[in-house]
Formats: C-alpha cells, sequence, structure tokens
C-alpha cells in the first residue's frame, strides 16, 4: 500500500492528529466521555494504520518490540504502584485521598495516575495483539521452529 | 400490546441474545463460533444499560443546567466487560490459528474427526 | 450472519453491527460505553478477526445440514427468557431497584469527593478502583497470552 501516494500522504497527515485526539481523550476524561480505555485503542489505532499503510518494518521503527511490551507490563505496575503509594503514605491499598493533604485533590491525582497506568496496557496490548497476528508467517506445514 | 411495551427492550436484548447463542452452537466454523459469542457479550451489554436509562434523562456527566441523569454504575460495569470481551476474543483467534496450524482445518468435525482417526 | 457462509462478510457485518450496538448505545446516554464499543468492537476486533482469516487461510465455513436440535434449543431459551423478562421493571422505571441502593450516592456525592464530574470515569477509577485494576491485568494477560501463543516464526 506504500505505493499509493494518496494513502501515503494521508497517514502521515492524520497519524499526529489521532494521536493528539488519543491524548485529548485520555485527559479530558473528567469532563466529556473518555478515559484510559478508549484513548489506549485510539492510540493504537494510530500506530496500527500507519504500520497497515507503510508496512510492519516502518511500524516496528515507529514503536519498537521492546517499547510495546514495556508499556504494556508497565502501565499495571503503574496502576499497582499507585495502589502501593497508598499503602506507604498511611492509608489501604489504593486509597488515594492520602495522596495529598486536600482529600478532594488527592483523589484527583490518584485517579490521574490510574489512568494513565490504563492507557499504557492497553495501547501496548492492542499494538501487540496486532503486530503478533500479521507478522506471524503463514506456513501450510505445521512444522515449528526452535522458540 | 401497549401493555407490553414497556418490556420491548428486553425482548430486543433475548432476540441478539438467542441469534449470537444459536450461532455459537450450530456452526461448526470456529472463526463463526467466536463471532457468535461477540454477538452475545454485546447483548448482555444491552441488557445491563437498557434499564439505566432514564427518559429525559441525561448522560452522567454532571453539568449545572440538567438534574436528572441515567445511572453511570451499569456503564462502569459494561466497560470492564467490553474489554474482557476483546481479551477473550483476541486469545481465541490466537488459539484457532494454532488449531489451524495442527489439524489443517478449522472446521469443527473435521477436528474431532482427525482426532477420532489418530486415537486420541 | 447466521446464515452468511462467505468469512469475509460475516466479518464485515460483524463490523457494521459493532457501529449500530454504538449508535444504539448514545441513544441510551450510554456515552463512554459508545465509544469504548465503537473503538473496541469495530475497531480492535476487526483487525484481529481479519488478520486471524489471513492466518488461516479461511474463505468458506462450510454448509450446516439440518442443525434442528440448536434450534430448537435456542427457541426454548427464547421463549423461559422472554416469560421470565416479563417481571422485569419496565422501561425507564425511577423507582427500579437498579436506581435506588447505592448509585444516589454517587450522583450526589461523587463531584464533590472526587473533583471529576464524569461519573463514570470517578466510579470507575475511584469508587471501583479494584475492578479496574483487575481489568487491566486481563488485559495484559490477554497481550502475554498471545505473545506466548503466536511467537514463533518470525516473518524472513
Amino acid at each position: 500500500m506504500k505505493d499509493d501516494i494518496i494513502l501515503r500522504v494521508v497517514a502521515k497527515l492524520l497519524l499526529p492528529f489521532m494521536l493528539l485526539f488519543a491524548l485529548y481523550v485520555q485527559f479530558h476524561a473528567d469532563f466529556g466521555p473518555g478515559g484510559g480505555f478508549q484513548a489506549g485503542v485510539i492510540a493504537a489505532a494510530a500506530v496500527i494504520f500507519y504500520s497497515l499503510i507503510f508496512g510492519l518494518r516502518a511500524g516496528e521503527r515507529l514503536a519498537p518490540p521492546w517499547i510495546v511490551e514495556a508499556m504494556l507490563a508497565g502501565g499495571v505496575l503503574v496502576y499497582a504502584g499507585v495502589g502501593v503509594a497508598g499503602l506507604l503514605l498511611g492509608g489501604n491499598y489504593l486509597d488515594y485521598f492520602v495522596l495529598h493533604a486536600d482529600p478532594a485533590a488527592g483523589q484527583h491525582r490518584g485517579i490521574f495516575w490510574v489512568e494513565i497506568g490504563v492507557l499504557l496496557t492497553v495501547a501496548g496490548a492492542m499494538l501487540k495483539l496486532y503486530t503478533m497476528f500479521a507478522g506471524r508467517d503463514r506456513n501450510e506445514d505445521g512444522e515449528e521452529e526452535g522458540a | 400490546m401497549s401493555a407490553l411495551a414497556p418490556h420491548f427492550s428486553y425482548w430486543v436484548t433475548l432476540f441478539l441474545m438467542v441469534a449470537g447463542l444459536y450461532i455459537l452452537i450450530a456452526r461448526g466454523n470456529l472463526v463463526k463460533k467466536l463471532i457468535g459469542l461477540a454477538v452475545l457479550q454485546s447483548s448482555v451489554y444491552l441488557l445491563y444499560i437498557a434499564p439505566g436509562k432514564l427518559l429525559g434523562g441525561t448522560a452522567p456527566i454532571v453539568a449545572a443546567g440538567f438534574s436528572t441523569y441515567s445511572n453511570p454504575l451499569p456503564h462502569v460495569l459494561i466497560l470492564t466487560a467490553i474489554v474482557v470481551g476483546v481479551a477473550t476474543l483476541a486469545l481465541g483467534l490466537a488459539i484457532t490459528v494454532r488449531i489451524r496450524e495442527a489439524y489443517g482445518s478449522i472446521e469443527e468435525d473435521e477436528i474431532l474427526e482427525r482426532d477420532r482417526a489418530e486415537g486420541r | 450472519m447466521a446464515l452468511q457462509r462467505d468469512l469475509f462478510s460475516v466479518v464485515v457485518l460483524f463490523a457494521i453491527y459493532s457501529f449500530l450496538m454504538a449508535t444504539v448505545l448514545v441513544a441510551l446516554d450510554a456515552v463512554d460505553v459508545a465509544m469504548t464499543e465503537a473503538a473496541v468492537g469495530a475497531g480492535a476486533s476487526t483487525v484481529l478477526l481479519l488478520g486471524a482469516l489471513h492466518l488461516t487461510g479461511a474463505r468458506e465455513a462450510k454448509r450446516m445440514e439440518r442443525p434442528l436440535v440448536p434450534l430448537a434449543l435456542s427457541i426454548v431459551v427464547a421463549a423461559v427468557l422472554g416469560w421470565g423478562s416479563l417481571g422485569l421493571p419496565a422501561f425507564s422505571d425511577p423507582g427500579a431497584p437498579i436506581h435506588t441502593h447505592v448509585v444516589p450516592r454517587y450522583l450526589n456525592d461523587g463531584p464533590r469527593e472526587t473533583g471529576v464530574p464524569n461519573i463514570v470515569a470517578a466510579v470507575l477509577a475511584s469508587y471501583r478502583g479494584y475492578d479496574t485494576l483487575g481489568e487491566t491485568v486481563v488485559v495484559f494477560a490477554a497481550g502475554a497470552g498471545v505473545i506466548a501463543l503466536l511467537r514463533r516464526r518470525k516473518r524472513r
């Protein structure tokens, strides 16, 4: 598909706007529909779109596999880490009101970091799922190579 | 007939649920079974969200000028359910790909036949 | 979708169905859910299904002969559930149990306690934070599982 000039130009133009929209959906979750899940899927869709048009190699240059796998696991760690921070500051696990002097601001901070964790995991997972399906060879004899 | 109108949303949900169930149990192709499962899951979303809607209410985002909000609790539960549903679909499709490579087919009866022929 | 045999058309019909479901959800005031269903159901699911179709090389499902037992079973299940649904509360009934237990507390105290006007985000991340932690772990497990299943045989 990278030989078609319309697709190439449109993909390069749209990619930053799609990523920006994903960030908007993530940070505007307080006042409108949105949040970590939607933003993660939109961000992954942007990179999948790029990788559909320019090929898997170009997609891997844009988002190297080790970064994607780190995002996948890192999001869960960020979420659990917010819970541990609640423990260390004197409350129960995943208590947000201890994270700041003012309980409502503490809630706000907790929700912010928790949604970041969700964004990382969902974006990493969707992207990894796509690359795994698209990168696998279609072979008919069913023989496996070494791990 | 108008005495039955209040339950119309449940019947739409029911129709989708049974359609998904039929696809799941009546078709032998593994990919079609997974799609039937996805239809069944989406009918469950309707099952939870339709009773939460209040006529004359609005989306559950607190803003000045609105006093009635639709119920936010089912929204939260179904958000989780949608994401878990796609996780299930992804794993199911990965297993289907491996089955295809091991058995050469994704039709259920052919797979069972090969198992029986090899004496498992 | 049940009667269509060409698998590619089934996947496209599924994507259309997901979009229509997202529209219905907007009509039911579930805007967060509609956005997620549109992104995940019509976006990610379709991409994964097409990828799986390519990898399995499948074109058509086999013809089903005489699906009488599943059809009868489905009709019986539909009849039983339909009879049971008559006992459920009517559509948009403000006195239904779903509206009277813990939800008034979320709607009244939520913006004040958490500082976030979007009640769905507040409940998801703060009041029911454990569930969201579990869900994030499920997404991680799906990613890890697919890596474990499909990792070998890179494209040359």
